[in-house]
């Protein structure tokens, strides 16, 4: 571009003009990023050593930095009190996370399909109402979905926290621009030269194209869906089949809190998250850097 | 967003597909004819049916509540409110004070957060061993449940032998009279806005990175000619070839940050209050909106302070937008 370009550096002043991604981190990078880490990390370990410690390690002065034994003794407090239902309302998570996310990638990678390859009127209309839709605050219309629930007869039951979120725009514009690109339109075209059907090119072309990214999508909504609050919480709170987030604001509310009980039962309550971020973290972060966007 | 390229005039071109079947029975050209002609909604209507039923519906049927007498303890105390919810709230204290709280702790939990996952999104933005592994090692936050880690800080800020006031004990503050972290506006809102600042700057640093690494190289190259080092670069080069990114942050934060909830309800020593401290110190509107519609069981004036809450956020956003425009471009 410029006479630099061509130039030969001397090589002590090598990083000049390079991209930042072709220089080599020196060890002021890794000093900030391990501090970051450390400070990222920090309150899920310290979660854990509580959880496992008798009731003196939370205020203790200086703070303990280690675990103690009565992770066990903890847990099984917080798994048979009473009026929490800790042990339900995992499984409830579980059950909601799984069908919410289920159905998004089903739906979500049809319509997604739809936008992408096949031609009908009104497509890029549709799809920049889909885009729209994206910045709607979800507070909005809380009070009338309450009372619409309500009218359905679902208040206060799972369903409740489900249906609402079975499909999502996020998941139809990032499906839409995944095949896009995956799927070749030659591919499309052919097969339907030999006669097949809209639903067997999704099911025999599509779908076998776009696992990654059923894998991103299926684990960012497995993610937000388990950590959903304030709707479970209208919705479920004072049922006896809370989710485990609605559970966890039950263990800590009262006159007298029990912090390792607390802290036991929000540590069982984060484990599987950490289990899907240590199996599919790379996933988690492509789908974010291609454009995920929060809740 | 490249929202159209890819997409030819609809009616332009037929598909090719409509001359394909070659065996030419009735039959099946009834059902190709449906398949190319109706399956494509078939496919969208999901999204569109549910949008419709619980995304839609709900706004425009909460603005008539909002007109509405409609309370949860007492059903027979209906019919039309007029304006009589919306006066109502441009009187009350509590609102103006959850307005107050909603910005400040927004504040306070927004820019520090953008700025650091600036920064953090500029180390991770060079060649690294193990690279994979910072970047998912940033997002532990992100998938960590907001319910959980707050009620972890809710036990770091106790005032009573808390972390954060040891911490400041060891550089010599309140160590007589240790800070009471839930006591003060100013002191719940740093509390709070540390926990959303934990959450999202992974997050944000991620977005930031995908933006930084598209930028073309030689801008970089041209930059060298007057000598710009690290520092530089970042500011001069880096930030102002991310705009797009940065507006989309901004306002991702601005929507995120006025609908606050989560910690502001856990922060509480009694959650089921939800009153944001024994005097409202940090009571923020969507926790304000929670305790109207579900403990004070008025149905109505919620779904009016919903309505407040959405024209502010519109307004923020879109200032927001514009000025992050103009800070962060300079150019055009």
């Amino acid at each position: 571009m410029t006479a630099t370009a061509s130039r030969r550096r001397p090589r002590r002043r090598a990083d000049l003009g390079r991209a930042p991604q072709d220089t080599r981190g020196g060890w002021r990078t890794y000093l900030g990023l391990a501090a970051f880490l450390a400070l990222s990390a920090f309150p899920l370990y310290w979660m854990f050593v509580i959880a496992t410690s008798d009731d003196e390690a939370v205020s203790q002065i200086p703070p303990t930095v280690v675990p103690g034994g009565e992770l066990m003794n903890n847990l099984h407090e917080v798994f048979t009190l009473q009026q929490v239902y800790f042990a339900a309302s995992l499984i409830n998570s579980f059950i909601v996370s799984a069908v919410v996310t289920a159905s998004t990638l089903f739906f979500c990678s049809m319509a997604g399909f739809a936008f992408a390859k096949l031609r009908f009127p009104g497509r890029d209309k549709l799809m920049i109402v889909v885009i729209l839709t994206l910045t709607i605050p979800n507070q909005l219309g809380i009070v009338a979905l309450y009372i619409l629930m309500g009218k359905f007869g679902w208040n206060g039951t799972l369903v409740s926290v489900i249906v609402p979120f079975l499909v999502s725009a996020f998941g139809v514009f990032y499906m839409r621009q995944f095949i896009m690109h995956a799927v070749p339109d030659e591919l499309v075209e052919s097969a339907r030269m030999d006669g097949a059907l809209t639903m067997r090119v999704y099911w025999s072309i599509v779908l076998p194209a776009i696992r990654p990214a059923l894998a991103v999508l299926g684990l960012l909504t497995f993610v937000a869906t388990w950590n959903e609050f304030q709707w479970p919480l209208i919705q479920l709170n004072g049922t006896p089949f809370p989710t485990s987030m609605v559970a966890l604001s039950d263990l800590a509310s009262g006159n007298y809190v029990i912090y390792r009980r607390v802290l036991a039962g929000a540590f069982v309550a984060t484990v599987p998250l950490l289990v899907l971020l240590l199996l599919g973290g790379r996933q988690i972060v492509r789908g974010i850097m291609e454009g995920a966007v929060k809740s | 967003m490249s929202l159209t390229r890819n997409a030819p005039p609809a009616s332009a071109t037929e598909p090719a597909h409509h001359r394909s079947p070659k065996s030419g029975y009735k039959s099946r050209n009834w059902l190709h004819r449906f398949d190319n002609k109706r399956v494509p909604y078939l496919l969208i209507s999901p999204f569109f049916l549910l949008f419709a039923l619980f995304g839609l519906f709900p706004i425009v049927f909460n603005g008539i509540v909002a007109l509405r007498n409609w309370r949860l303890d007492d059903p027979t105390l209906t019919g039309w409110a007029g304006l009589a919810n919306f006066e109502r709230l441009l009187h009350d204290e509590d609102f103006w004070n959850a307005l107050v709280n909603t910005f400040g702790i927004f504040i306070l939990s927004t820019v520090p957060q953008l700025l650091i996952a600036l920064m953090v999104a500029n180390l991770l933005n060079r060649k690294l061993r193990a690279t994979a592994w910072w970047r998912v090692g940033v997002l532990l936050p992100y998938v960590t449940p907001v319910a959980a880690s707050t009620l972890v800080f809710a036990v770091i800020f106790a005032r009573d032998n808390g972390m954060a006031n040891w911490l400041l004990s060891l550089v010599g503050f309140g160590e007589d009279a240790p800070l009471d972290w839930r006591a003060y506006k100013w002191s719940s809102w740093i509390a709070i806005a540390t926990m959303v600042n934990w959450k999202w700057i992974g997050y944000n640093a991620l977005l930031y990175l995908s933006a930084m690494q598209s930028i073309p190289k030689d801008v970089y190259e041209a930059a060298a000619v007057d000598g710009a080092g690290p520092w530089r670069q970042l500011w001069r080069i880096t930030v102002p070839m991310i705009q797009p990114v940065l507006v989309f942050t901004v306002v991702l934060s601005t929507i995120g940050g006025l609908q606050l909830f989560n910690e502001p309800m856990l922060f509480e020593e009694n959650p089921a209050a939800a009153s944001g401290g024994s005097d409202h110190q940090w009571q923020t509107i969507a926790q304000l909106i929670y305790k109207v519609g579900w403990k004070d069981l008025n149905l109505g004036y919620a779904a009016a302070m919903s309505w407040a809450l959405f024209l502010i956020i519109l307004i923020v956003a879109a200032l927001n937008a514009l000025a992050t425009n103009r800070l962060g471009g300079g150019r055009r």
